[in-house]
């Protein structure tokens, strides 16, 4: 005999309920985001100017405090840190040449914490998200579905998921809808 | 799903980063205004495609973002090196010899045909 398996009917507006126990998808609270980019020579007058020093080192990330600094290319660095904090005053300091954006408008943070949750981002993010490739504190930008992200492990089963800000809802949906998935 | 390793992420990715960006070592004339205009043609519109290794660019675009050069082989799509820009194009003598078995010759590297046959 053939089991037949009935699905559950999910309503499409219930992106927003996430039934699920053992990984949360959440928002991130709102942050200063910078986009910095620099020349080797700069980059120490610069680590002083933010209290934290940048990494140099692929796929790594730095943090002073709640001030944390994402490696993206060989001279592009993320800067994070909470909404009221004065980066770009304090990046404005250092005298040598560089390029400070304040992006703190155009990305949005989704955090994913839990049990599963490097499946849940894998449910999207074709990178490599086990402990040994893609430790506690490592950063990439990488891909989710469709849209690019920066990913950022902030700990063994937590996520820090930044995309640009019209992408939210795809960004949100999808996770929440891949924590369904692998939901254990 | 292709692995490809970007030189200054310093390890393999998955191929969805990553961007083609044709031919490598196109050298634009200095000054371009001396060139005639079938080698301007061939400058801008002609490329080698050649069926086996080719010397490519490709950009970690949803990476780190840079552009870079490769060997690829056109038939089996795999990647024989990767190199930083700017860096001189490897020699692939050496390149092929730990794998003596590649059935593909190595292809030298021809002078760009001014007309294209179609």
């Amino acid at each position: 005999m053939v089991e037949i398996v009935q699905a559950t009917r999910r309503h499409p507006l219930q992106a927003g309920q996430l039934d699920v126990a053992s990984v949360s998808v959440t928002l991130a609270d709102n942050a200063t985001r910078v986009s910095l980019r620099a020349k080797d020579n700069a980059v120490s007058a610069l680590s002083k100017a933010l209290g934290v020093t940048l990494p140099m080192k692929p796929k790594t990330t730095a943090t002073n405090g709640g001030r944390a600094a994402l490696w993206i290319g060989p001279d592009e660095w993320l800067i994070i840190d909470n909404a009221e904090s004065g980066v770009i005053a304090d990046l404005a300091k250092a005298k040598v040449l560089h390029s400070a954006v304040d992006i703190s408008h155009r990305n949005v943070g989704i955090i994913v914490n839990g049990r599963g949750a490097a499946a849940v981002v894998n449910g999207g993010c074709p990178q490599d998200l086990s402990l040994k490739a893609f430790p506690m504190g490592a950063a990439s930008r990488t891909v989710l579905g469709k849209i690019e992200i920066v990913l950022w492990r902030t700990g063994e089963d937590a996520f820090r998921v930044e995309c640009w800000r019209s992408f939210s809802n795809y960004a949100y949906a999808f996770l929440q809808e891949s924590a369904r998935d692998v939901a254990i | 799903m292709l692995l490809i390793k970007c030189p200054y992420c310093e390890e393999e990715r998955p191929e969805l980063e990553f961007r083609n960006a044709g031919e490598a070592h196109l050298v634009r004339a200095n000054p371009i205004i001396e060139q005639s205009d079938d080698d301007f043609a061939g400058f801008l519109y002609f490329r080698q495609n050649p069926k086996g290794l080719q010397f490519e660019r490709w950009r970690h675009i949803h990476g780190c973002g840079r552009f870079f050069n490769a060997v690829r082989d056109s038939v089996s799509d795999k990647f024989l090196t990767v190199y930083k820009a700017g860096e001189p194009r490897p020699d692939l003598n050496t390149l092929l010899s730990p794998v003596a078995a590649e059935p593909e010759p190595p292809a030298t590297k021809r002078t760009r045909a001014k007309k294209v046959e179609v």
